[in-house]
């Protein structure tokens, strides 16, 4: 767990041993979690894990029962009115009102937040290719989620906080909205992402905080995470790779026989890739490719037994 | 069930020369009817005990009242006026005004209305709310027919309304009323409640919103309502008029004075009717959709849309505007009636000048008349008001209420706006209440008593509607989950207070509930300021009470 130490400006958010109950179910059970100024955090977890509870005591709509929970150096529940000039929130299941058309959703709220350039709203309608004289209640899903992103990302503020904001898009727009979200970072804001879509956490946030049953059980940066975890190694050596199984650190091997020598595949703790390489080594290496874990094996590594499709990754396809 | 027997409206498209079943339509019916019957289990009962009690109450209360001829007769004589009239029926056995020609000629009307209300709002939230919920779409994605979950939920009221006119029959005949009479009723008052389903399920066809459809229900109701009263005024036995409403078939049965059976037979008619009508119009539409297609909106808000008031009047105004317009149209046909009445001053006068001084003279009649029009006009008003404040409580399940409250608007000024257009909104139909009462009076020849009388009658009422909105406030505030049932089941209890509560000698600690019972009905009785001031005091309680409690809560609470 990162937390920051500097005495630099504040943090957008810092939530320290946070709890939160509703009824006998504890929602949140002591959750940490901060935010840097000019961070793009990922916040990553399964559904029911306590995100959008986080979320909501982020904003002010539910009060903590213990713990604290700082937003941009204020206190989220009684500053709520004036912390909110400073962000924009979409929420992963976009209600609108059914008889205000998309347009009309989007002035009206961005105009409670400031004033915002027009220009900026028409960009974001054409890159998002969302209708605006359409009444709500007859967008799609993918569609009223795209009117809480226009509303969201037309406004000029500090932080953006974003609930599985790309549930219901397809990947084009899926694209837009990463491309727009590398806009925000170039910029100097803060994001809070929650997600479970992992390439898209990936793609764009500087750390992640990973999230079950109402605590943080991991966070750092993508690359301290990569450190904890293994990579997947591919190698057709000409000896006998046997051997290797018996190392330490060395899970899952698959070998077979095949017109060059023996295709061997295996997962191996990063800590112990120098005693493999020398092994490895040793046995005559006609190919190696090493695979960094991708996020999903993170994910599953701490959600649920050891991924065993590898459908997603095309280095692994076929190698069982 | 006459569902299943009604013949496709259209050819539809089957394989090549395969004859379609039509009965493949109403496929799923039972498993969905089990389904309602299960889901509204509460409701269905809870309606259904409320009318049986209401005649428990009903004919036990009558039963003990009036004991002798005399008694009973003295009733008849109220029941001879026009304001009685408006509210009881034609007055079949006034002659000889025994309970059973008080329960034909005065209860039929109350039971026509509660069942009426109860039918289209269940037949409403089975069809059209499921559609626009977009629950629909998943059950009909499964093996249902078309007309499956219409006919599930006219099944699931259609036994709620036959039980209710079993038992209503069962009190009347442990009441020691004539049996046959008793089963006339009580077949009626099934009828009725079935011919107010099958409007709902024409109703649910027509908007594309649930809130639209039962208000359209309860407008076709108005409208039936009023043709009876108006019917029955004009003439003793009531006119052709009253032959145009459902519930004027009911009251022509003249149970328990000289029982006929056939007027049944046009509920029936009216029923297999509008059920064909609803078949035709579901069968022409897509799921989801109303008859008027949505057109395209504006791309950008107009200047003024900055604000949760704004947005809440957005919201409601179309709404607001339907009420007004249908209010004022009754009350300004109420208004007219008036001159009626001064026909009949003149006649009572000329005939019987002891009789009119028995009611107090021209004054007090006309009087009595204003005030409780105005009553019912209140009870209206607040009626709308309650709707109007729970519509937070919407906001916030639905999910709007959160984007909302994520932007730099604090919880107070979003809950006083929801509050403001609803007070606002109550206002507008108190004031149109007195402004078309007079409106009316006006248009036939009657200026006296001026607007200022009428207004001041309607004004007495708003603390007490600021007790209606502030516990409906306070309650959603407090406790959202259960906010709902209270205040509708207290504004029932007003209107039954109000109907009946002088007639059945309803206990003053009762009647005291009824927020009411205190206002002074003014043109009868003159204003006092007490009662108004502690009413007053009373709904700033409330509203203070409901405003720290909202401050406080988690939201949303789902």
């Amino acid at each position: 767990m990162t937390t920051s130490t500097s005495g630099a400006p504040a943090p957008a958010i810092e939530i320290h041993d946070l709890h939160k109950a509703f009824g006998s179910v504890n929602a949140l059970d002591g959750l940490d979690l901060t935010v840097a100024p000019g961070e793009v955090a990922g916040f990553l977890g399964p559904n029911g894990a306590g995100k959008s509870t986080t979320i909501r005591v982020l904003l002010g709509l539910l009060r903590a029962d213990a713990g604290s929970a700082r937003l941009l150096g204020g206190d989220p529940w009684a500053d709520a009115v004036a912390l909110h000039r400073r962000l924009a929130y979409v929420p992963g299941d976009v209600s609108l009102w059914p008889n205000l058309t998309g347009g009309e959703a989007i002035d009206l709220l961005t105009r409670l937040r400031g004033p915002v350039d027009p220009r900026r709203k028409a960009e974001l309608l054409e890159r998002f290719e969302l209708d605006p004289t359409k009444k709500s209640r007859t967008y799609s899903k993918g569609n009223r989620q795209k009117v809480a992103l226009v509303a969201a990302l037309a406004s000029d503020v500090e932080l953006l906080v974003l609930d599985e904001p790309t549930s219901g898009l397809d990947p084009l727009m899926e694209a837009v909205f990463t491309e727009y979200l590398r806009e925000v970072k170039a910029q100097g804001r803060s994001v809070l992402l929650s997600s479970h879509i992992l390439h898209e956490v990936e793609k764009v946030c500087d750390t992640v905080t990973i999230i079950r049953a109402g605590r943080a059980v991991e966070s750092g940066t993508l690359e301290e995470l990569r450190h904890l975890t293994r990579s997947t190694v591919n190698a057709v050596v000409a000896g006998d790779p046997s051997p290797i199984a018996g190392l330490p650190g060395v899970h899952d091997v698959v070998a077979e026989r095949n017109g060059q020598g023996t295709r061997v595949r295996f997962d191996v703790d990063n800590a112990s890739m120098s005693a493999v390489l020398r092994e490895l080594g040793s046995l005559g290496v006609h190919s190696f490719t090493a695979m960094p874990p991708s996020l999903e094996e993170l994910f599953m590594r701490h959600y649920g037994e050891a991924p065993t499709t590898r459908a997603d990754n095309p280095a692994a396809a076929g190698a069982r | 069930m006459s569902t299943t027997t009604l013949p496709r409206p259209r050819t539809a498209p089957s394989g090549p020369g395969s004859r379609r079943d039509a009965t493949v339509d109403l496929t799923g019916t039972g498993h969905l009817l089990r389904f309602v019957l299960r889901r509204d289990r509460v409701r269905l009962s809870v309606w259904t005990g409320s009318v049986v009690l209401l005649h428990v109450y009903f004919v036990g209360a009558l039963t003990a009242l009036y004991t002798t001829f005399e008694e009973r007769q003295s009733r008849a004589a109220v029941m001879d006026t026009p304001v009685s009239t408006m509210m009881a029926g034609p007055g079949y056995g006034l002659e000889d005004y025994t309970v059973g020609a008080m329960l034909s000629n005065e209860l039929i009307g109350w039971v026509a209305i509660t069942l009426a209300i109860f039918n289209v709002m269940q037949i409403v939230r089975n069809t059209r709310a499921e559609e626009e919920s977009g629950r629909a779409e998943l059950v009909r994605a499964g093996v249902v027919g078309r007309h499956a979950q219409g006919a599930a939920a006219f099944l699931a009221v259609l036994i709620a309304d036959v039980v209710i006119g079993l038992l209503s029959a069962l009190v009347m005949i442990g009441g020691g009323l004539a049996v046959a009479d008793s089963l006339a009723v009580g077949a009626a008052i099934t009828l009725l409640g079935v011919v107010f389903a099958a409007i709902g399920i024409v109703v649910a066809q027509v908007t594309e919103h649930a809130r639209g459809a039962t208000g359209l229900g309860i407008a076709v109701l108005g409208v039936v309502y009023m043709a009876r009263a108006f019917g029955d005024m004009q003439q003793t036995h009531g006119s052709w008029l009253s032959w145009t409403s459902p519930i004027g078939w009911a009251q022509q049965m003249r149970a328990f004075v000289d029982l006929r059976w056939w007027p049944l037979l046009l509920h029936v008619v009216l029923v297999v009717l509008l059920l064909a009508v609803g078949v035709v119009l579901a069968s022409r539409r897509d799921l989801g959709a109303g008859l008027v297609a949505a057109r395209a909106g504006r791309a950008d808000a107009a200047p003024g849309l900055r604000s949760p008031f704004a947005l809440a009047w957005r919201q409601q105004r179309v709404a607001l505007m339907w009420w007004t317009a249908g209010l004022g149209l009754m009350w300004t046909a109420t208004g007219t009636y008036i001159e009626g009445l001064e026909d009949m001053f003149e006649e009572l006068s000329a005939t019987s000048p002891e009789v009119l001084e028995m009611f107090g003279g021209r004054g007090q009649l006309l009087g009595g008349f204003i005030s409780v029009m105005v009553v019912f006009g209140m009870l209206l008003a607040a009626g709308y008001g309650i709707a109007a404040v729970l519509r937070a409580r919407g906001e916030e399940s639905a999910g709007r209420l959160e984007p909302m409250l994520g932007l730099p608007v604090s919880r107070t000024r979003w809950f006083a706006a929801q509050l403001g257009v609803a007070a606002l909104g109550t206002l507008v139909l108190a004031a149109t209440t007195g402004v078309t009462l007079w409106l009316g009076a006006v248009l036939v020849g009657i200026t006296d008593p001026d607007l200022g009388t009428y207004l001041q009658a309607a004004a007495a009422y708003l603390p007490a509607l600021g007790v209606y909105l502030g516990l409906t406030a306070a309650l959603y505030a407090w406790l959202p989950r259960v906010a709902a049932p209270l205040p509708w089941a207290l504004l029932a209890f007003g209107f039954v207070v109000g109907v009946f509560g002088p007639l059945l000698d309803l206990p003053a600690a009762v009647t005291a509930l009824d927020p009411f019972d205190a206002v002074p009905r003014v043109p009868v009785e003159a204003v006092t300021a007490g009662p108004l001031l502690a009413l007053t005091a009373l709904a700033a309680v409330l509203w203070l009470l409901a405003f720290v409690g909202f401050r406080r809560r988690d939201l949303p609470v789902v």
